[in-house]
């Protein structure tokens, strides 16, 4: 079965929207997606290059826990991503992640994810005024290990299992023929089988991570080109998008986590000097 | 640095259809070797490209057999040391074994509510598609109104 690479069979289909790929974000956008195209004939497809279970468990879903609003104005949120970021923000879109991002805690909460509570509060939900343990001003504290699995549990039953094809990896996207300014479907290939996957859609949603490697890491040896960023995290959201002829706006920041004794990443949590959830014993 | 799978403990996840591994892979690095030609372990997983492999422990955490076992950087865990999790049902339990020989256990709570038992629209309202044209309370029933005279750049 070896470099047959020449006549693999070719899958097509044509549905209404088409997501692509399979983390955080487009989780989300399953369940929203499905309550607004109830009693619709529409047909959504979601293409994941690995398993729901587990892939895209960073970025924008992710980070609705290192933004949990609470008692802040999402306008105040607003001044401190702008400084953050040096000016360059859409500041309409990120006062709309601001608004709606609460929302989608809370329904993380009611899925299942532990979210750590202020002593007092313990064991009751944001919703009934619960008083999470921030970490700062935005970020809350969480028990994080199953996130993408609560996250992806919901966007399958929303969805409906019918609707989603893993391990098939989505490589470019196709313009309409007689409108060059419309993205008319996708197409990609299974990482599995030996298939190629067309797909024409009337809209699509690309949802495909951020880049690794953009710069070279400066962990050496062993770890030579180890990045804190997930190594699977090609960029293809934006040599997609580029490759069809999209202009990509806000391309101007970039993000270097530092590696430093006991950690690197973005997030500071666990640098914190007392783990209320954690229990801990020694054995010998 | 990479996942390694302990021959005398994978069964290959022979009444499944593919190992849990193989099935969990974020990086399609996992592989069943299915006649022992490659490895010379019939039916056993292996990490077929572990220089690609992140160690981001969701193999570990998915084996049935706790047969996936973890080799760090040698700068990150010290030869000898070892961190190994295993996942319940509600907690996982992280057994961190140092490199002077001594054992730590730690115990997390993963999830609140049973796998499986989400309804995610369960007690929630209809789409009410009259909202799509209201975009200042789309969504966000009348919560964080904001004050946006703060912008700089006012849409």
């Amino acid at each position: 079965m070896a470099n047959e690479v020449g006549q693999p069979e070719v899958v097509e289909e044509e549905v209404d929207i088409l997501i692509i790929r399979g983390g955080m974000a487009a989780c989300g956008a399953k369940f929203e997606i499905m309550r607004w195209a109830e009693g619709t004939d529409l047909r959504i497809k979601l293409f994941d290059k690995a398993a729901m279970d587990r892939s895209g468990a960073v970025a924008q879903g992710l980070s609705a826990i290192n933004t949990y609003m609470g008692e802040n104005d999402p306008a105040d949120y607003v001044c401190y991503v702008r400084g953050d970021l040096m000016g360059i923000v859409r500041e309409d879109l990120v006062y709309d992640v601001g608004r709606h991002v609460d929302d989608s805690v809370h329904h993380f909460e009611e899925w299942g994810l532990p979210i750590w509570k202020q002593a007092g509060d313990e064991g009751k939900k944001l919703t009934e005024g619960g008083k999470p343990v921030r970490s700062g001003r935005w970020q809350v504290m969480i028990n994080g290990e199953s996130y993408k699995w609560i996250v992806a549990e919901a966007a399958k039953k929303a969805l409906g299992v019918e609707n989603i094809q893993e391990r098939v990896f989505i490589v470019r996207l196709v313009t309409d023929k007689s409108d060059p300014g419309r993205v008319a479907g996708a197409a990609g290939f299974s990482v599995r089988e030996h298939k190629v996957y067309v797909y024409r859609c009337k809209c699509c949603l690309l949802a495909a991570g951020g880049a690794v490697n953009v710069f070279r890491p400066r962990s050496v040896g062993e770890g030579t080109g180890r990045a804190w960023y997930p190594v699977w995290n090609a960029g293809s959201t934006y040599a997609m998008a580029a490759e069809c002829g999209a202009e990509l706006m806000l391309m101007e920041n970039r993000f270097v986590p530092a590696r430093f004794k006991d950690g690197y990443g973005p997030v500071g949590a666990w640098f914190r000097t007392k783990t209320p959830c954690c229990s801990s014993l020694s054995v010998s | 640095m990479p996942t390694y799978v302990r021959t005398d403990r994978c069964d290959g996840c022979g009444s499944r259809d593919k190992p849990a591994c193989v099935y969990i892979c974020p990086d399609d690095l996992m592989a069943l070797d299915k006649h022992g030609s490659l490895t010379g372990h019939v039916m056993k997983a292996y990490n077929q490209e572990p220089e690609q492999c992140w160690e981001c422990y969701a193999c570990v955490k998915i084996c049935p057999q706790q047969a996936v076992e973890v080799r760090h950087y040698a700068d990150i865990v010290p030869l000898g040391a070892q961190v190994q999790p295993v996942r319940g049902a509600a907690s996982i339990m992280w057994t961190i074994t140092c490199h002077s020989g001594d054992v730590k256990r730690f115990e997390f709570p993963i999830r609140t509510t049973p796998e499986g038992a989400i309804e995610p629209y369960e007690g929630k309202p209809a789409a009410d598609h009259g909202e799509l044209a209201d975009h200042a309370t789309l969504s966000t029933k009348g919560t964080h109104a904001g004050d946006k005279s703060q912008f700089v750049h006012s849409a």
